[in-house]
């Protein structure tokens, strides 16, 4: 048994390579380009005149957070549209489940698939950001598997919201009110410790935070607010309430 | 030793809340048969398909699909089976031949193995030369084949149709009969749900009429005719509005007075047609028919099959 789900995984996962394989030069721009132009952008232009930040320049404080939050934004995008069009547009899922898939090898594939998009595009990034001398830390090396952490503790949550939904106006939502609060307070452009304590609560709860602290203490080569494990603990907590919410919602949409 | 019927459903039952969809029904598909669920929308058919495909559990009752529970052995089961859904989930994004391999993908058949199933089905369903196409500028038509020929990527014991017509023009419809009489002549067991009692006719071998989640008649189109109708129907229409059923009695065997005509149900049409005349009645149009399964459906329910 334990083949067969390695096999009907590895089967959706192609399937979204191929589908992917048609947008991939679109994909690229917001994968590749726009990180780095967020990056000359902010990390010079603002950069000017904040300064140095924690002994570090500016730029070099913001690298992890636009790395993470890059991991996170393609995430969300991949698990909002796309996961409810495969319920309600295409019904790709529906054609799976008439297969010997099973609803764990379709989130497992979609996740696969994440991780195929975001290791390139973090590995890509930190090459970049090397000629900027944007890296200070030969750690920098794990934060590929941070972001695919982030990616994963955020995907599945929302594979679960999007399972649940019928409209897709309740992504809009989902943007307002999760989106862009975990992105604007979990510390990629400053530091979250000046923040109150309300916001610094919300950064706390959003995965997206752990990542961009660990992939700070990565690139820097410094200790992160939190101890290690605590972080790890963050985005694995995530993960698997992720995982159980996604699985129940597929089970409960196909089951009709 | 007889073989385990394919197919095995005793007092199934579907509910979704207070509503109950199938209703306690028994029903035993054997190997290479060709066997229907005929009923109007909302009948239960759908529902019932979707418990043979292992997608949904039944409430109550027993069911066995190729000697399996489709609960507990819904992953091998579902292997076996080849499923053509009411509403099409072809992948609109990818080729045509992609929708086949990637299809076959989840079959566990080897990426060399599902192109070249690819390839022999789409000259099957006669898409070769749509292969390189996208799925969207497909007809509806050359969708459901589409449709059918990656629900035999994994070369299916069972079939499973559900409406496979419904919404076709005359000639798509004629093509897919024609191509899932093949498949039924290579032996592989069809079962499918239709309203059109045309469809039934002409694929079932035998059928099972339902109405209200229940089975109200089982048997082969021609028994089914032969029990519950006449070999031949007359409908007769009328200029005005006058009530002429009374004065009909006798004529045939029954007379059936729906909205818009008449309809007499005789062994002997043509008779039935020349004693109308005798008694003096004057119908602005007369057609005798032999009888079909509609004919059976509105006896057995009182209501036509398509509303």
């Amino acid at each position: 048994m334990a083949s067969t789900a390695v096999m009907s995984t590895v089967a959706v996962l192609e399937r979204h390579l191929t589908l992917y394989r048609r947008l991939f030069w679109a994909s690229a721009l917001s994968s590749f380009v726009l990180p780095v132009l967020f990056l000359v952008s902010i990390g010079l232009g603002v950069g000017g005149y904040v300064g140095d930040l924690d002994g570090v320049s500016y730029l070099q404080w913001i690298v992890p957070g636009v790395m993470a939050s890059t991991a996170f934004q393609m995430a969300l995008g991949e698990t909002t549209f796309p996961v409810l069009g495969d319920f309600k547009w295409t019904r790709g899922y529906h054609a799976m489940r008439a297969t010997p898939v099973r609803i764990g090898d379709m989130i497992a594939g979609q996740v696969l698939f994440l991780m195929v998009r975001v290791l390139p595009q973090t590995v890509v990034f930190l090459l970049v950001v090397l000629l900027f001398g944007g890296l200070r830390s030969w750690w920098s090396v794990v934060t590929p598997l941070v972001c695919a952490a982030v990616v994963v503790a955020s995907a599945l949550p929302v594979m679960g919201y999007a399972a649940r939904i019928d409209n897709d106006g309740y992504f809009a939502l989902l943007f307002r009110f999760v989106m862009i609060p975990m992105t604007l307070f979990a510390g990629v452009f400053f530091p979250v410790a000046q923040m109150p304590v309300a916001a610094q609560v919300v950064a706390w709860v959003s995965p997206l935070w752990h990542g961009v602290e660990l992939c700070r203490a990565a690139t820097l080569g410094v200790a992160p607010p939190w101890p290690i494990w605590a972080h790890v603990l963050c985005l694995l907590a995530w993960s698997a309430g992720g995982a159980w919410f996604a699985m129940r919602g597929f089970a409960r949409r196909l089951a009709v | 030793m007889a073989e385990e019927p394919l197919i095995y459903a005793r007092g199934l039952v579907k509910r979704f809340g207070e509503f109950t969809a199938v209703d306690g029904i028994d029903v035993a598909v054997e190997r290479g048969e060709a066997f229907g669920f005929l009923g109007p929308n909302g009948a239960g058919k759908s529902s019932t398909m979707r418990m043979i495909s292992c997608v949904s559990a039944p409430t109550a009752g027993e069911l066995r699909i190729l000697g399996m529970d489709p609960v507990r052995d819904g992953v091998a089961i579902r292997g076996r089976l080849g499923v053509c859904p009411q509403l099409d989930n072809l992948d609109a994004d990818l080729s045509v031949f992609e929708n086949l391999t990637t299809y076959a993908r989840y079959f566990g058949l080897s990426r060399a193995e599902a192109r070249r199933r690819a390839g022999e089905l789409l000259e099957f369903v006669q898409l070769a030369d749509r292969s390189a196409g996208k799925v969207e500028p497909l007809s509806g038509g050359m969708k459901r084949r589409l449709t059918i020929a990656r629900a035999m990527v994994n070369d299916p014991e069972i079939m499973l149709l559900d409406e496979p017509t419904t919404g076709l023009d005359p000639q798509a419809r004629h093509l897919l009969w024609e191509r899932l009489y093949q498949l039924k002549q290579r032996g592989v067991t069809l079962v499918l749900t239709t309203h059109y009692m045309d469809e039934a006719e002409q694929l079932c071998d035998r059928l099972v009429v339902m109405d209200g989640g229940r089975i109200v008649a089982e048997g082969s189109p021609r028994e089914l005719i032969s029990r519950y109708s006449t070999p031949e129907v007359v409908e007769l229409r009328f200029a005005d509005g006058v009530d002429v059923a009374a004065k009909l009695d006798g004529v045939g065997e029954r007379v059936d007075p729906l909205p818009d005509r008449l309809l007499v149900y005789a062994r002997d049409g043509d008779a039935a047609v020349a004693e109308v005349h005798r008694r003096g009645l004057a119908p602005s149009s007369v057609l005798v028919r032999r009888s079909t399964l509609e004919d059976v459906f509105l006896h057995l329910t009182g209501r036509t099959l398509v509303e």
